[in-house]
């Protein structure tokens, strides 16, 4: 396997598993307490937040993707920030890619995690809380543990949805070699180059296997809870 | 005092209000079906918020509009026996009684869980998970669950309701037992006649 993909090639693999995992797991938190809020609380701007959460969904990626050189570029004023108080920079690194990654990834994870919670009985959280638990405790032993399932499944979505990340990426990122130059970005760049057919292909089935492999074990997750999978998607 | 409760509830179009006191070791709510039953057991245990009214149980202020008292369901310490039992699906049976148990303060328990399993006879029950219960055995884990909660009062919400003659019949004499032998004030939601001219020692009608 490793003298079929060289050396290079394997480093966007793993560069594209690096920004993906970072991307799903740090977002991961946000976009559970967003889909907590969505399915669970009643409160003015509710509707604005989903719209506001899905927005990615819908909106051309390159639009997403300058938003966040507005939002987090070097003059913009959350990059402004992060550069002044943590030296940190988005712009052109692989934690941007991964930004970039899981704004896009958001809405399927946090649609995925809203259904879960939503199936979770509310009448079982009343009766955790009759039997003397707090809210936090009723939540973490009742509505957590049965939409596991919601939250796993949303993260196999969201993993797979990073990985094939192309637009926002571009925009935000841009496609640097060993940085930024994911599965996709590789393959687009390929494509421009003439003579590296091979590599676009070995790419390319790279990323379908990757793809699939997420999907079947969201698949697998949502099957094992019982639930279909109109539930998720 | 058992149980004192005067209080209006506004659900959704629906108005219901009770006004009662009892000092009853066993008070019998009864009315029609779409008369509230439920939702006045559900505003006692604090699951909903009356519109105005005071209710007492087990000589404590749970809730009163005007002093301002609205007491967190945990903070009631209502042993609440749902109709549909709410047992946790993700849990074995033996992890649905211990929930409410790990929760209650030690001084303040009043069964174990041994005379608990004797006096519902859910000893072989214990490994099983909920989702392969009877409704009888569904049933009687509720209430074993609410009793080891060590709670101050009882509701009990139809806990016959879909059981044979002779499982109904079971838990009848189990309900007499607690009755008798605890000392926690009950307050009962019935259809049956029988049912309530037997154990009840106060019956209050709803509307």
């Amino acid at each position: 396997m490793s003298g079929w993909l060289s050396a290079a090639e394997w480093a966007v693999i793993a560069l594209s598993l690096k920004v993906s995992i970072v991307a799903v797991l740090a977002s991961l938190p946000a976009a559970y307490a967003l889909a907590w809020l969505i399915a669970r609380r009643r409160f003015p701007g509710r509707m604005l937040l989903d719209a506001a959460v899905h927005l990615p969904l819908v909106l051309p990626p390159v639009v997403t993707g300058w938003l966040l050189l507005l939002a987090f570029g070097r003059n913009g004023p959350i990059g402004r920030w992060l550069e002044q108080i943590f030296g940190v920079t988005l712009v052109f690194t692989w934690l941007g890619a991964a930004l970039a990654a899981a704004v896009m990834a958001l809405p399927l994870m946090v649609r995925a995690m809203r259904l879960s919670i939503e199936a979770v009985d509310r009448k079982l959280v009343e009766a955790a809380r009759t039997l003397g638990a707090s809210p936090l405790r009723a939540f973490a032993t009742i509505t957590l543990p049965l939409s596991l399932p919601g939250i796993a499944a949303g993260a196999m979505l969201g993993f797979a949805r990073s990985l094939g990340e192309f637009g926002a990426t571009i925009t935000f990122a841009a496609n640097i070699e060993g940085q930024t130059r994911t599965l996709p970005l590789a393959i687009y760049t390929g494509l421009q180059v003439p003579g590296s057919e091979g590599a676009v292909a070995r790419l390319a089935i790279m990323a379908i296997v990757l793809s699939l492999g997420a999907l079947m074990v969201s698949e697998w997750l949502v099957r094992r809870s019982g639930g279909s999978r109109a539930h998720v998607l | 005092m058992s149980f004192e409760v005067r209080l209006s509830l506004q659900l959704g179009e629906a108005e219901v209000a009770a006004d009662f006191s009892s000092d009853a070791r066993l008070t019998a709510l009864v009315g029609p079906s779409g008369a509230g039953k439920t939702s006045v057991l559900n505003a006692i245990a604090g699951l909903l918020r009356p519109v105005e009214g005071r209710v007492v149980a087990a000589g404590q202020v749970l809730f009163d509009s005007t002093q301002a008292i609205d007491l967190a369901p945990e903070a009631r310490r209502a042993g609440y026996v749902f109709q549909d039992g709410r047992l946790f699906p993700h849990m074995s049976v033996r992890a649905n009684l211990a929930y409410g148990e790990r929760l209650a303060p030690t001084t303040e328990r009043w069964i174990t869980r041994d005379e608990v399993s004797g006096l519902l006879d859910i000893g072989d029950l214990l490994d099983r998970r909920t989702a392969n219960l009877s409704g009888g055995e569904v049933r009687r884990v509720a209430i074993a669950r609410a009793l080891l909660a060590a709670p101050r009062f009882l509701l009990l919400d139809e806990p016959t309701a879909s059981l044979d003659a002779a499982r109904a019949e079971a838990l009848l004499g189990l309900i007499e037992r607690i009755r008798d032998a605890m000392n926690v004030p009950i307050l009962l939601v019935s259809h049956s006649r029988a049912e309530v001219e037997r154990l009840a020692g106060q019956v209050v009608e709803m509307a």
